[in-house]
């Protein structure tokens, strides 16, 4: 009886121990070159930038006062300045019209092949996928092939005898939205799908009976039952929409900074490190709320039972 | 009765629906299939078309830097994805055993590269190696890369070890074959497909990457994304859609291939 539970005790130590050696190699690497370089990130913010890049070790809290104030190069007095807000509401801006515009053809796309019969579903599901897969640098040359002043969309427009001149598209917020929309559309199709598949369109036979019309269904029945997978899909969309960097590098021109270009220019040419740090942690921050936001959304939206 | 069923089967379509996902489709394939349209152009313009040919693919073997990039990028996206894949597939095995403490903490490590931004990923990989000392070049590229290719290979593998019920095992052991045989006989052959389909997937994300790379790869080392931006900023050339389009024939090629082994594992555990 001891002798028993002594081996068993002795089994279930080697299983701990080489769950441990089975984990370690992946948990260590991104331990190692991930969360430990983010918590660096958050240090290097309160320090003060050095003169060719890099920091110097004085604590100040001057990376985040920068966010709203502008020293004055005379009497170092601070000034009220938006010049960074204006880029953070920005950002805000085109990535909530972004994944309102993805929702806006994401959720009729993933409708439409929910219900198409099962042998069909696998083909579209793949066809939505694949561009997700598809170099994203790639895919954004390409809209911006498509619409330059002299691309083929304007080209054709004015074949057409639509339009006089060429409507400039790139180079503008305008042009940042098609492009973000065009790189995330695939994440606000896949998780709506994924809910309205597992619908019960019974519900529809009943509401009919009650005498709702079409319309009525889709936004009284459909949509709040269908929530999770769009609040699922606008995360996935809004998330990397607000921390863009190829997007508005190519498309947006230099007046359409987002908070992307903004970090990336303190550790490129602006070289101000702690200031760079400063915006990657308040991006991070937003990025974590949203994700606390997510799981409280889904954890009150489970269905009991399931 | 008659009008009732046709309005049954009715009930489920919403006007416009159709359209709009065929405009979808339009919008997310359009862009592409015109660079890979363009990229067979005769004349150097991107708007007149002069004729097919494939002198653009021609000179973009030949261009110098793209094929040093081109190996670059492979060197990395194989190493990389391998190592990321071997990793993946311990901790996917690990996190198989049944419930215990950590494991939430675990997952959530695992996915964390998928969670943060690329652009702070990025800046923390450059502070991180230049504070440690790690040269910025091939060696920086590839640590970067492992660490995001992790999750890529860990989630397909992860959801077929799902689908394998622990009666194989059992059915193994109790024909007296011992824990290694029973891995390696049973386990192994039947993981294969994920393990595939993780590879393939971690193989395309790190070819891909530009974001990244483009921060930790210092002044020597380019891969193919990083040239093709360099490309890019001095003006688009028929070049450029030349070799968009052999990438996007790589991507698909990939992508379709690891669907369609998931799909066949899919109906075989059905």
């Amino acid at each position: 009886m001891l002798a028993e539970s002594q081996t068993l005790r002795h089994r279930r130590r080697e299983q701990i121990r080489s769950r441990g050696l089975l984990l370690s190699p992946a948990l260590l690497t991104i331990l190692g070159f991930l969360i430990a370089p983010l918590f660096i990130v958050l240090v290097y913010s309160f320090l003060t930038p050095g003169t060719f890049g890099g920091v110097i070790w004085d604590w100040t809290f001057d990376a985040y006062v920068q966010f709203l104030f502008e020293r004055d190069i005379f009497d170092e007095s601070l000034v009220f300045s938006t010049a960074y807000l204006e880029i953070y509401s920005r950002s805000f801006v085109q990535a909530i019209v972004t994944t309102v515009g993805s929702l806006l053809i994401g959720f009729p796309t993933a409708y439409f092949i929910a219900t198409r019969p099962d042998r069909q579903k696998t083909m579209w599901v793949l066809l939505v996928t694949v561009p997700y897969w598809v170099n994203l640098l790639i895919r954004t040359i390409a809209m911006l092939f498509l619409i330059r002043d002299e691309g083929p969309l304007n080209h054709a427009l004015i074949s057409a005898g639509l339009i006089d001149g060429p409507v400039r598209i790139a180079y503008t917020n305008i042009g940042v939205g098609l492009g973000l929309i065009y790189s995330y559309l695939p994440f606000m199709v896949l998780p709506i799908y994924a809910t309205i598949e597992r619908f019960d369109f019974r519900l529809l036979e009943a509401a009919y009976d009650l005498y709702a019309d079409r319309w009525t269904i889709l936004f009284k029945i459909i949509l709040p039952i269908c929530l999770p997978g769009v609040v699922a899909g606008s995360l996935l969309v809004f998330i990397p929409s607000l921390g863009a960097f190829i997007q508005p590098n190519l498309l947006g021109g230099g007046k359409n900074l987002m908070i992307g270009n903004l970090i990336a220019l303190q550790f490129q040419s602006a070289r101000n490190w702690p200031f760079g740090a400063a915006a990657a942690m308040i991006l991070m921050t937003v990025v974590l709320l949203a994700l606390i936001f997510y799981t409280r959304h889904q954890m009150r939206h489970r269905v009991p039972g399931h | 009765m008659a009008r009732q069923r046709k309005v049954g089967r009715d009930l489920r379509r919403f006007p416009g629906f159709a359209g709009v996902t065929w405009a979808c489709l339009v919008f997310l394939y359009g862009p592409i299939i015109v660079v890979a349209i363009y990229s067979f152009n005769e004349i150097r313009s991107i708007t007149v078309w002069g004729g097919f040919s494939v002198n653009w693919y021609v000179k973009a073997f030949n261009n110098d830097l793209i094929q040093r990039a081109t190996f670059n990028s492979l060197f990395i996206a194989v190493s990389a994805s391998s190592v990321a894949t071997i990793f993946a597939t311990a901790a996917a095995l690990a996190m198989r055993s049944g419930r215990f403490r950590g494991k939430e903490a675990a997952f959530g490590v695992i996915s964390l590269p998928l969670i943060v931004p690329e652009i702070i990923t990025a800046v923390a990989s450059l502070v991180f190696f230049v504070l440690v000392g790690i040269p910025l070049g091939l060696g920086s590229i590839l640590l970067a890369h492992t660490v995001f290719c992790i999750p890529f290979a860990y989630l397909p593998i992860s959801a077929r070890l799902d689908g394998i019920e622990p009666y194989f095992e059992e059915a193994a052991r109790d024909l007296y074959a011992d824990g290694r045989r029973a891995f390696f006989h049973v386990l192994l052959p039947m993981m294969f497909p994920g393990i595939i389909s993780g590879l393939m997937l971690a193989f395309i994300i790190s070819l891909d990457d530009f974001i990244i790379t483009n921060f930790v790869a210092g002044p020597g080392a380019t891969t193919l994304p990083l040239a093709i931006f360099g490309l890019v900023r001095t003006g688009l050339t028929p070049e450029i859609n030349a070799i968009s389009t052999l990438l996007l024939c790589v991507s698909i090629f990939f992508v379709t291939l690891s669907f369609v082994i998931g799909r066949m594992q899919a109906k075989a555990n059905r």
